[in-house]
């Protein structure tokens, strides 16, 4: 099993056995084998003629895999749908990104996809939904909105003509992001729906679940109004910042103060989103918030989450939350 | 010294055209874009790749494709006498090449422009035809981490010892002296894409050994392809609908 090694006694070695059996048998009779490894011939009709989608390759004729994944049909269109691979990205997804450069008017950030993308400082918007002006200031004030390293909620703009991506962040909700943990998960167990930013009014927490693998768990912020603050503010700030660096006013110790139940719940998310994509299940805000529950309600500690005993269960929940949803639909 | 007895059996109890007992694992470094372990009887190998991701040098980025890059270590325990090797010297120099140019052929490099790959290939156990493994291990890898590849590439040896073809030479084998050819291959596309031996062979002989490489080739190809399509299923029905 990937990225993990579980000691299960033998008890648990065969529930989990049987809870993956159940999960096999259940897609099995949704799905026709469909699977292909690299270089395996894809079975078409040839008198309506192919197009050849993403990961095929015509070979005398042939339809050919380049990729290992599902074959997908959309009327004459053959394409692989891959499982394990980086992020590819469409125009319009939400994602979360590291920035990893500061370049003249932009910012590098770290995406999980073959290159890095690049935000533009003309992509953001003032906090008012001005269009910003372009000014030298400006520019030299980027430092103030993101500096290296910092976590970023964008979304993307799509490719230009030579070939990089752009993002975008014209909005109070994208932004950076503070006072959490950032995952990284496989992109293909995330879902494109149209909610990505989930806000768990329970444990007050925020919930972004980048479709490029990059899952955020942090402090609920109320309307990020911080996103950009006014420049020369800011400005002062960090002269002051570099002046006393050791020690924090505190007004800006009470703004980064995180309770302890908030920083716990946090964990407690995080936790429940490593075990899923540990086991390979896809991970939906409704999975996250059962596997949560399940484990606050067995009176686990956060770290015991990530004990064999905890996995075999979320399989096993896994297993009979997905045949109550097949039985429903039959 | 003789390499195959009157019965016509090598000395690891080998038939000459047997194969040793093959492995292969995907998965087998957490952080890693693919990874995989290969093992040919006591020849293991741990390959990882990363990427296709930002080229980290500027000046190698190549506009219109991807840049390969491999790095070939033997680990210090690998071999039967506990040796610290300087990094880079020119065996492993020679097979990182060797590997990349065989991996670099059969990627299709023009999908990814100004990205790199990176390939580690790191042997734990050589007992001869490392080479071969370490390409077999990078093949599962780089499927492994989604990357396009025109076809799988298999790779396998094979050698001439008193008089008769031998496939997969063990260390023993491999260090009598005599022709060792590393075969690698395209099973789909039937093409040789590593053709390497360092010794003379008559070409009749030559045209046999390679046969029999090519053999084994095709052996491997059918073994890593169940091995990669079991992982595509389980990670499907795990996913689920």
């Amino acid at each position: 099993m990937r990225g993990f090694q579980l000691s299960l006694n033998q008890t648990q070695k065969l529930r989990l056995q049987r809870a993956l059996e159940q999960l096999e048998s259940l897609s099995s009779k949704s799905n026709s084998n469909a699977s292909v490894a690299v270089a395996d011939t894809i079975p078409v009709n040839y008198e309506d003629g192919v197009l050849k989608g993403h990961g095929t390759l015509d070979l005398d004729g042939e339809v050919v895999a380049t990729l290992c994944g599902v074959v997908e049909r959309v009327n004459k269109l053959v394409y692989i749908r891959t499982l394990r691979a980086r992020y590819k990205p469409e125009t319009g997804d939400i994602i979360v990104g590291r920035v990893t450069e500061i370049a003249p008017k932009r910012w590098r950030l770290d995406i999980n996809f073959s290159q890095d993308a690049v935000l533009m400082l003309s992509s953001m918007n003032l906090p008012d939904g001005i269009q910003r002006r372009r000014t030298a200031v400006d520019e030299l004030n980027m430092r103030s909105i993101f500096e290296e390293n910092d976590i970023v909620c964008a979304e993307v703009r799509g490719f230009q003509h030579d070939g990089s991506l752009h993002l975008q962040a014209r909005s109070q909700k994208y932004g950076k992001l503070e006072r959490g943990q950032v995952l990284t998960i496989s992109p293909y167990l995330v879902k494109r729906r149209k909610q990505h930013l989930h806000y768990l009014e329970e444990f007050g927490v925020d919930l972004i679940l980048g479709c490029n693998g990059f899952i955020w768990v942090g402090e609920h912020v109320e309307a990020k109004g911080i996103l950009i603050e006014d420049q020369t503010d800011k400005a002062e700030q960090l002269n002051t910042k570099s002046s006393s660096s050791t020690f924090m006013s505190l007004e800006e110790q009470e703004r980064t103060y995180t309770s302890l139940e908030t920083r716990q719940n946090i964990c407690r998310i995080a936790n429940a989103v490593r075990v899923l994509a540990n086991l390979g299940f896809s991970v939906t805000v409704e999975v996250i918030k059962e596997t949560v529950n399940l484990s606050s309600s067995l009176n686990l500690d956060i770290h015991e989450m990530l004990g064999s005993e905890f996995y075999v269960l979320v399989a096993e929940g896994e297993a009979t939350r997905k045949s109550m949803f097949t039985k429903k639909k039959g | 010294m003789e390499f195959v007895s009157p019965e016509g059996l090598r000395l690891d109890g080998r038939r000459p055209m047997e194969m040793r007992q093959i492995r292969g694992e995907i998965g087998a470094v957490a952080k890693a874009d693919g990874s995989a372990f290969f093992e040919m009887g006591n020849t293991k190998v741990i390959a990882a790749v990363y990427g296709p991701r930002e080229v980290e040098n500027r000046s190698q980025q190549i506009s219109d494709q991807a840049l390969v890059r491999c790095e070939y270590t033997m680990a210090n325990f690998s071999t039967g006498d506990r040796m610290r090797k300087p990094k880079g010297d020119r065996r492993s120099t020679e097979i990182s090449l060797v590997i990349r140019q065989t991996m670099e052929a059969c990627i299709l490099t023009h999908l990814m422009p100004r990205s790199q790959i990176d390939i580690f290939v790191q042997v734990l156990q050589a007992d001869g035809g490392t080479r071969s493994a370490c390409i077999n291990a990078a093949t599962l890898a780089l499927a492994d981490a989604g990357i396009p590849m025109r076809d799988l590439v298999t790779s396998c040896s094979a050698g001439y010892l008193n008089s008769t073809p031998l496939l997969d030479l063990n260390y023993v084998e491999d260090s009598a002296g005599g022709p060792d050819v590393t075969v690698g291959i395209l099973p789909k596309l039937d093409k040789v894409t590593l053709l390497q031996m360092d010794a003379k062979l008559p070409m009749d002989i030559f045209e046999n050994v390679m046969q029999l490489a090519i053999e084994g080739c095709k052996a491997i190809a059918n073994y890593i392809r169940e091995v990669l399509l079991e992982n595509t299923k389980q990670l499907e029905y795990r996913r689920g609908p």
